[in-house]
């Protein structure tokens, strides 16, 4: 592998005239890394209850009635686009670009986030005709505690976007504002390495054993 | 100037091979999913595997996550993370699938 | 009920006051839980009328309420751990009266009875030692590696808060309704809606849930800040043993509070929105919330009891004027600790009914994990070894630890045991065990360091013959409440019962709650030490910085340390860097040079989110919820706008620190040291002559 340029996190080289923000960045995106790992053993255990209670259907629809694959499909599409965008916005953001292609990458990510979500209740809206309801099995409880904390997550990176988006307008490209960014980042990307979790386990993994 | 714009290609390029290789895993994915069908677990092994690799494209590629020195506390975090986790979830399974079985709930 | 549930107030109407319990029926019972409920109104009146009459709400609010000062945040976590700590104290004295007045039923109703123990557990656990452990570390951790503050100051101040509006939780139960009968690990289905439809379990829930986040957050700051802010020289391997403890702890916390969060929120799905994780219909099941609830719960043990193990470090250490023994060994005995404490939480539950291969594996491990533990043992033992000790109120209470917890340690190896797990398993037995390991290891491993870090943190010493004398009471007292438990919980009494009829039980139960008045002395002990300690302030102080002739960075500093800490970042060189220092005869350079300070500025995000969350877990347990969606959005609406404030730092110039640190050093090269021999005296201003014959 080539030599890489030394910083770890994705943007995180401010540059040469940032040596105290970088060490502060540093600090503080690897704190956030460590809240990740907490967040991702919450998920990892939601995981597994999903896992014990795929046959807790209790005689209520099941997998095979209530999943729409080609739905699935469209999220993972959207989601993994949107990483890439986030990255795309942070390098806009790190090599000075132009405003318009920083407020571009911001925009599509939220407009990728957004249309997942839409796209995410659209299949709960579908689930619930089906009597695909929460309160309905231990398997659909399950499943409503899992995918839509995801779900919960992807909002909160969204909210989060809009209001950097309004803090960059206000403050300018400060180097608080860029380890924020850079955390979004993180967190977004981080949110996507959960989706794959998900369609392995909740939807293969259930199209297979439930 | 010239050298921030060469490593400003070189990062762009790291994202796109990083959003490439996930597109062309997810694609293989649903495309076994679509051919074989769902059922057998000799498809869903793939599909997992598949998943994993898609894992560690995107913590390499996008995470920055590898063995260079700058990265190497994050690595190890996530490592160490990577070992609860599988304690647990896997302790978790064993424990409530035995219990499962003990208790008929579960077709042997 | 039902009329009011969708109105105003939710489900919260006038049966659920104390007074009007004892109005309809008036009895011993009542007349307990008034009485609870008054002291919790009575002391909160007291609090508010003290604060007014001598003019002290602008003062705590500007130094202590507001402030980011981790020193400060970490007092104000061990007043609270101390405050909750009469009131689990006084509970279990209730408890063990009301044991005591059989056979029979006693004097209590099997409902209250079931709330105390509800209240006692949780209370101990969530809302003492942890508080306190953290409060100590909190103090503690940035003094000893050489840092200015923690990672994050305000995120710190945040944990508080929450960890402090959970509590008032559980006080405001005494008042408003009651809190659950489901014990401290709130097992459905007994839990849940369909057996416990009241509001007691939700207290619970959103107790440990809201004081869950803020301890997690405690562990991704203190995990980055040893991991980060370590002073320059200062490798792993330098790192004070203490400090190790503390990163071990904080990675259980970041790992092990999640488990605790799912299990408690999906209670709440079940409870609020009919979900069926755990329920006994449509799927649920229960045996998932044991499982989760212990992939938590065995590590928390650790996560507190570790910290203690590193408070006797430095105890054993300094009061033996010695090197602490073995430190490598003690270092991976403490990884191998928080490691392999995820390993073992099954044998919480070994009577669940899996088979016999896993409850031996999980056994094993439970078995395994004791080496470690006895490795540490020895190197204490070694660490006194021929060394010079002094008897002092610390070391007492290491000393005391080191023999009764050595008997704790070896009644949970009995219990990893399965088979004998399957004997007595929810007996007394059981309850002995684990208040042997808890109190002789984590609490008296807490007092230890309140007596040993009060004159860092105030100026001056704690009093001697009170210390002694409470050390004695704790002692006794521990060993007649519960010893006799072990020999009852053999004979066959379950733990958690009101009532009981077997009259061989009688006389272990009178013992045990004269141990528990005894306890309630200790209790009292350490009220009058602290009083009788600020009478006589004048004669203890100690503002050099180190009484007694002690190792580490942390008595490096001036007593009270300056917010900033340390003039100058020191430069470390070897593991005790500070006994080695002083063995070089430059324990107190005079720095070449001075610089501005950058400290975190005094913020009101803590405090309010305390009060909004507050609100937010009120309104939820009463089921008021247009409180709960507003307070959700003032919540979210506070903190996006504290990420607005751009100016979270202020500077204190060179010129100032400067001056203090100058006036400090002319007050070191003025006192006169002294001598191990004359450590209590008034003599002591906190320079130590040392002892050059053992220092190594």
């Amino acid at each position: 592998m080539k030599r890489a340029p030394s910083h770890s996190y994705p943007g995180l080289n401010l540059g040469r005239r940032h040596e105290s923000a970088h060490k502060a960045t540093e600090v503080v995106t690897f704190g956030f890394w460590v809240f990740l790992m907490s967040d991702l053993v919450y998920f990892g255990l939601m995981f597994a209850i999903y896992i014990t209670m795929i046959d807790a259907q209790a005689g209520g629809p099941g997998p095979h009635e209530l999943f729409d694959l080609k739905s699935v499909f469209a999220q993972t599409m959207i989601l993994l686009t949107s990483s890439l965008t986030v990255g795309l916005a942070m390098l806009a953001l790190k090599y000075n670009l132009p405003r318009s292609r920083i407020v571009l990458w911001f925009g599509v990510t939220l407009v990728l986030g957004l249309s997942f979500l839409v796209l995410e209740i659209r299949d709960f809206m579908a689930m619930a005709e089906k009597g695909g309801i929460p309160q309905r099995s231990g398997f659909l409880s399950a499943f409503y505690g899992l995918v839509p904390l995801h779900g919960l997550h992807v909002s909160v990176g969204c909210l989060w976007l809009i209001v950097l988006g309004i803090q960059l307008r206000v403050f300018g490209l400060t180097d608080l504002l860029m380890s924020r960014v850079v955390r979004l980042a993180l967190f977004w990307h981080f949110l996507d390495l959960i989706w794959i979790g998900i369609i392995t386990i909740v939807y293969f993994g259930g199209l297979t054993y439930g | 100037m010239d050298k921030r714009s060469e490593m400003h290609r070189r990062e762009r390029r790291r994202y796109v091979i990083g959003y490439g290789g996930s597109l062309l895993l997810t694609l293989a994915v649903f495309l076994i999913a679509y051919t074989y069908g769902i059922e057998t677990k000799g498809v869903y092994l793939a599909i997992s595997l598949l998943g994993l690799a898609q894992l560690i494209v995107q913590l390499v590629y996008f995470l920055h996550i590898d063995r260079r020195r700058s990265s190497r506390e994050d690595l190890d975090l996530v490592l160490f993370s990577t070992l609860v986790l599988l304690i647990i979830i896997l302790g978790t399974v064993w424990i409530m699938g035995n219990l499962a079985v003990r208790m008929h709930t579960y077709p042997m | 009920m039902t009329s009011a549930e969708s109105g105003f107030f939710g489900r919260l109407s006038w049966d659920a006051f104390p007074l009007a319990g004892l109005i309809q029926t008036p009895n011993a019972n009542e007349i307990v839980a008034n009485t609870a409920a008054g002291i919790v109104i009575v002391g909160v009146v007291a609090v508010v009328g003290l604060l007014t009459w001598f003019r002290l709400w602008g003062p705590l609010w500007r130094d202590w309420l507001t402030s980011a000062d981790h020193k400060k945040i970490g007092i104000m976590y061990v007043v609270f751990a101390i405050v909750m700590l009469a009131r689990g104290v006084l509970e279990g004295v209730v408890m063990r009266a009301q044991q005591a007045a059989g056979p029979g039923d006693g004097f209590l109703e099997a409902e209250h009875f079931a709330e105390l123990f509800s209240t006692h557990g949780t209370i101990m656990i969530f809302f003492v030692a942890v508080p306190f452990v953290f409060g100590v570390a909190n103090f503690l951790v940035p003094l000893m590696i050489g840092a200015r503050d923690v990672a994050f100051p305000v995120m710190n101040q945040i944990s508080l808060g929450l960890t402090v509006s959970a509590g008032m939780m559980l006080m405001v139960s005494l008042v408003v309704g009651k809190f659950s009968t489901g014990g401290w690990t709130a097992y459905p289905p007994y839990t849940g809606a369909a057996f416990n439809p009241g509001v007691g379990p939700d207290y619970w829930i959103w107790a440990i849930v809201v004081s869950g986040i803020g301890t997690t957050l405690t562990g991704i700051n203190f995990a980055v800040t040893i991991y980060k802010l370590r002073a320059p020289g200062m490798t792993f391997m330098r790192l004070p043993m203490y400090c190790w403890t503390i990163i071990c702890s904080s990675i259980l916390i970041v790992f092990a509070m999640p488990p605790l969060g799912v299990a408690a929120l999906m209670l709440a799905a079940d409870r609020y929105l009919d979900f069926h994780f755990f329920t006994n219909d449509l799927g649920g099941n229960m045996m998932n919330y044991a499982n989760l609830f212990w992939l938590f719960g065995h590590p928390e043990v650790y996560l507190l009891v570790l910290p203690a193990y590193g408070i006797y470090s430095e105890v054993f250490a300094t009061f033996s004027a010695k090197r602490l023994y073995g430190y490598n060994s003690l270092v991976i005995a403490t990884m191998s600790i928080a490691v392999m404490s995820f390993t073992v939480w099954l044998h919480h539950f070994f009577t669940m009914g899996q088979s016999a291969l896993i409850n031996a594996v999980f056994g094993i491990a439970t078995m395994l994990i004791a080496i470690p533990t006895g490795v540490k043992v020895y190197d204490w033992m070694a660490t006194m070894f021929r060394g010079r000790i002094r008897f002092s109120v610390p070391m007492l209470y290491g000393l005391s630890f080191l023999m009764l917890f050595v008997i704790g340690g070896l009644s949970g190896v009995i219990l990893a045991n399965p088979t004998v797990d399957y004997q007595v398993h929810n007996t007394l037995f059981l309850v002995a065990h684990f208040h042997n390991v808890l109190l002789p290891g984590v609490l008296f491993g807490l007092l230890a360091g309140y007596n040993y870090w009060f004159p860092k943190a105030f100026g001056f010493r704690l009093n001697e013959f009170w210390g002694r004398v409470t050390v004695v009471l704790w002692t006794v007292g521990f060993m007649l409440t519960f010893l006799p438990l072990y020999f009852v919980g053999l004979m066959g009494m379950p733990r958690r019962s009101f009532s009981w009829e077997d009259p061989s039980f009688h006389p272990y139960m009178i013992v045990a709650v004269l141990g528990a008045l005894v306890i309630l002395a200790a209790l009292l002990s350490v009220i009058v030490q602290l009083w009788v300690s600020i009478r006589n302030r004048a004669n203890t102080r100690v503002p050099v910085g180190d009484p007694w002739d002690a190792r580490t960075l942390e008595w490096s500093t001036p007593a009270p340390p300056p917010p900033y800490n340390f003039a100058i970042i020191p430069q470390i060189t070897d593991r005790d860097n500070f006994a080695a220092a002083k063995e070089r005869g430059e324990a107190y350079p005079t720095p070449d040079a001075y610089e501005d300070i950058a400290m975190p500025r005094n913020t009101g995000i803590g405090f309010m989110l305390c009060v909004f969350s507050g609100v937010w877990m009120f309104a939820l347990v009463w089921w008021i919820w247009w409180l709960a969606a507003l307070m959700t959005v003032v919540m979210l609406v506070t903190f996006i706008a504290w990420t607005f404030k751009g100016d979270t730092e202020e500077i204190i110039s060179a010129e100032e620190v400067r001056k203090r640190h100058e006036a400090w050093l002319d007050l070191v090269h003025t006192s006169t040291p002294v001598d191990r021999d004359d450590e209590t005296t008034p003599e002591n201003l906190g320079l130590a002559r040392p002892d050059l014959e053992v220092v190594t």
